[in-house]
């Protein structure tokens, strides 16, 4: 498949052929959906051009489509990291759970600390929650004991009671006994929001962890090691390559990408810790980045993309009267589409 | 060749070839398999044994030559051919579904299976016959509970049941314990006496004496000979399979003076012995050294545990038993990269399988394996790498491919050269060739060898594993015999008998140590 990549690079420049990948794929889906609308009754170039207007065209629009990137493209970098070892997280909703608890914890905990000394602190906690969440599958994988596909699959349905207990029992917020939540962050736990909008310090920590994805498995000695992993785990080994410890490094790198997605949600936006803290942020993570086939510019374009999806699912319930899980269509579509035209794809490689 | 006796005569080839490229697997092959008689295939690995029962099971057809069923010429397109000629094959890995009974198992192969299968019918079919040839299984147990054994049985009683008369066991006691093997003898003995022909792919000498009506050897493609039960005796078995001068002679040509015994020892393993996962050897209480500037070869037949031996060298296995010392120093727990570090390489059989990552460019592969020699920060310093890599492969003089090119678009040749250029690159101290001539051709082999010769005179250690007997004589200074996990036999260099080595390989030798 990189015989394939640097042969398209040399054809043009990788971005104007990612970019006109990404779109000829949404061109087709959004053919077929329209198709969908079409038999039930509504008008699709009205559903489109509401999404558009309520979106791209619009600056509040645009500013939440940035602020549902923001979880998601650090949940599809949890993805994609330990797919670069042949290893599938599927536990980026678990994950990005146990980040936000931990984040919580670090909040609460020291309420009297200055801004400067308390975000780091909470940040950190955030990565450590996903890390250690997602260490475990690793470990349970590096000796060769539980497949890391099940484990971390099976760990999402623990994270979730786990927040769940705290937020019914030990910290449950006594200014509204009827709803149950964590106290509210002090201030100097919450991350900055810029502009007067909901979109904040998460979105450049995402951008960030983005870009350090693609050095660290790019430019650095350890991207080597790791992807020879991937590449081929029996010679990786043979060649004194530590598979074993390699594993469980890069899943907990991984989890604690998921984790500061969950710090960035409760620090972020919610400033404190509630149930349904995620609307499936781990799972369209990993879709994400499987449809991008882990390039870092295919993640970025994949997550705006979603963004705009889940937020036609709003719009087009309020102006059409569709159901909100028409989106799910909309993503099967998505899918369908990628995987058909998978096969093709390698055997040009 | 015999005069076939028409009646008993169920299935006859004549004059089989078949060449795969520019090996010629099976050179005109003659076979009569009778009703009532266990005929042997008796061979080593690559004599063609393999090649001969797929095309008498329709897998494979032959370029020329022909095959008759009760004195008719046949056309076998596929199995299903064969099977409806009544020809039947158990594979050296069973066709079975272990989630499956047994009687849901030989069920699914039966051709007149009806729609609704009666399962108290196929059960009943399957006691019938598994009590009249002792093929004694539960059919209503689930295989996955079945012993390597039972699994055997239920595959015999699969062919049974879709009544095949000419059984292909190949190779059916590799897999099998001692006493498990002398009840497939007894199974044997009563589907003879019904009748059926048997044709038993094995390289085990002792049990071919045992078991075996009619022994045919083949080498290199070729029958050496057909024998009946009692003209048949160890000595002449063996130099059928390996030829007369196969051992012995060839290699005191080039290196004839050369010291036996390399000055210091660079690896030894002492009463070491590892523990089977799967379908692995167990290494028992190996006793091995090897000095510099000497080849030590490892011959036996395939799965005597030689790949075992070479892993556990490496480090990629952990001793059960016993302790590994490299250059003097306790390496009982070392990892493979403190290994490689302390200079040790490896040179497998199939490069792109266990010492590349196809994925990845030549100068990615390159730096893999080499620890820590070219770190620089976080990143690595490619120029050194390449500098240094560089003139590896001027020193062994292969042309140096494209370094961003994946490897996976190397052929065959070129990945094992930038594998070697890349285990050569440090001056290794000793060197684990794992069958390193396996799949290559005559030219490219020979060029193998002399690198191997020209690293050894440099003062390294190498250890050769290799299933060419021919080569072991040519390169080793000193030849090691295993057998079923164990070093049977040492021969320092001129000093092995062909016969002797033979025997030992085929387990029907006593252990010696001439070393």
């Amino acid at each position: 498949m990189p015989a394939e990549r640097n042969a398209a690079a040399r054809r043009f420049p990788r971005v104007v052929g990612e970019t006109g990948r990404y779109a000829g794929i949404v061109l087709v889906v959004l053919a077929v959906f329209g198709g969908i609308l079409l038999v039930a009754g509504k008008n699709p170039l009205k559903a489109y051009a509401d999404t558009f207007l309520y979106t791209l065209a619009n600056a509040y629009g645009f500013s939440e489509l940035l602020v549902r990137m923001t979880p998601i493209l650090l949940t599809a970098v949890a993805v994609a990291i330990p797919s670069r070892l042949g290893l599938i997280n599927v536990g980026g909703e678990g994950q990005l759970y146990l980040g936000a608890w931990m984040a919580t914890a670090g909040a609460l905990s020291f309420p009297h600390l200055p801004a400067w000394v308390l975000l780091p602190i909470v940040t950190l906690l955030g990565f450590a929650g996903g890390a250690v969440w997602a260490a475990i599958p690793g470990i349970l994988r590096a000796r060769k004991l539980v497949n890391e596909t099940i484990a971390t699959l099976l760990l999402n349905y623990v994270a979730p009671l786990i927040v769940s207990y705290f937020i019914f029992g030990p910290w449950r917020s006594a200014e509204s006994s009827a709803y149950p939540q964590s106290p509210a962050f002090p201030d100097a736990a919450r991350l900055p929001s810029f502009f007067n909008t909901r979109i904040h310090a998460g979105l450049i920590i995402a951008l960030v962890s983005l870009l350090l994805y693609w050095l660290l498995m790019e430019r650095t000695r350890w991207g080597v090691q790791m992807r020879s992993i991937g590449g081929n785990q029996e010679a990786a080994q043979r060649l004194g390559i530590p598979v074993a410890a390699w594993i469980v490094v890069a899943l907990a790198i991984g989890g604690g990408m998921a984790g500061l997605a969950g710090m960035g949600e409760v620090s972020g936006i919610h400033g404190r810790l509630r149930q349904g803290l995620s609307p499936g942020y781990g799972f369209t993570g990993f879709l994400i980045a499987w449809l991008a086939g882990g390039r870092p510019l295919g993640i970025l374009l994949m997550a705006f993309l979603f963004a705009i999806i889940t937020s036609a699912g709003d719009i087009l319930q309020i102006t059409q009267g569709l159901p909100y899980s028409v989106v799910n269509i909309l993503l099967a579509l998505l899918l369908f589409i990628v995987l058909a035209r998978r096969p093709a794809r390698r055997a040009a490689g | 060749m015999n005069v076939p006796a028409a009646e008993a005569d169920l299935i006859e080839a004549r004059s089989i070839t078949k060449r795969y490229g520019s090996v010629l697997a099976n050179d005109r092959v003659s076979l009569t398999l009778k009703g009532g008689e266990v005929h042997a295939l008796l061979g080593e690995n690559g004599a063609g044994k393999s090649t001969l029962s797929k095309i008498l099971y329709g897998f494979t057809r032959p370029d020329s030559g022909e095959i008759l069923r009760g004195g008719t010429a046949v056309d076998l397109r596929s199995p299903r051919d064969a099977r409806a000629m009544g020809i039947g094959m158990v594979f050296q890995n069973f066709m079975l579904i272990p989630a499956l009974s047994v009687a849901e198992n030989i069920a699914l192969f039966l051709t007149d299976l009806p729609a609704v299968v009666r399962t108290s019918a196929v059960e009943a079919r399957i006691r019938r016959l598994a009590g009249r040839f002792g093929l004694r299984v539960d059919p209503g147990a689930p295989v996955r509970q079945l012993s390597i054994g039972d699994q055997q049985k239920v595959e015999i009683l699969k062919l049974l049941l879709a009544e095949a008369r000419v059984l292909i066991l190949d190779e059916p006691t590799k897999v099998l314990a001692p006493h498990e093997v002398l009840e497939l003898f007894q199974v044997f003995e009563a589907l003879k006496a019904e009748g059926y022909a048997i044709l038993f792919i094995t390289h085990k000498l002792r049990e071919v004496i045992s078991c075996a009506d009619r022994i045919t050897v083949m080498r290199q493609g070729r029958v050496t000979g057909e024998l009946p039960r009692g003209k048949a005796d160890a000595g002449t078995l063996v130099t059928m399979m390996f030829g007369e001068k196969g051992v012995g002679e060839r290699g005191q040509t080039p290196d004839a003076g050369r010291a036996t015994r390399g000055a210091k020892d660079l690896l030894e393993l002492h009463g070491a012995g590892t523990r089977a996962r799967g379908s692995e050897t167990a290494l028992r209480d190996i006793e091995l050294r090897i000095g510099e500037g000497e080849i030590v070869g490892v011959a036996g037949v395939s799965g005597s545990g030689q790949k075992e031996l070479g892993d556990l060298i490496l480090g990629l296995r952990p001793l059960a038993a016993g302790r590994k010392l490299f250059r003097g120093a306790d390496a009982s727990r070392w990892s493979i990269a403190r290994m490689r570090d302390a200079g040790v390489a490896f040179v497998p059989e199939d490069c792109l399988g266990m010492a590349a990552v196809p994925g990845m460019s030549v100068r990615e592969n390159l730096v893999l394996g080499t620890g820590r020699r070219y770190w620089k920060g976080a990143s690595i310093d490619w120029g050194s790498l390449e500098t240094r890599m560089g003139d590896s492969f001027r020193t062994l003089d292969f042309p140096l491919p494209r370094l961003a090119m994946p490897v996976g678009g190397l052929s065959g040749g070129n990945v094992q050269r930038v594998v070697v250029a890349r285990e050569m690159a440090h001056e290794p101290k000793l060197v684990i060739a794992l069958y390193p001539t396996r799949g290559l051709d005559a030219r490219s082999a020979v060029s193998v060898r002399d690198l191997l010769r020209k690293v050894r005179d440099s003062g390294s250690g190498i250890l050769l594993i290799s299933e060419d007997l021919e080569e072991l004589v040519e390169m080793s200074d000193r030849l090691l015999v295993m057998y079923e996990g164990a070093v049977v036999g040492e021969y320092p260099r001129g000093r092995w008998d062909a016969e002797q080595v033979g025997h030992l390989m085929t387990g029907s030798g006593e252990a010696t140590r001439a070393g």
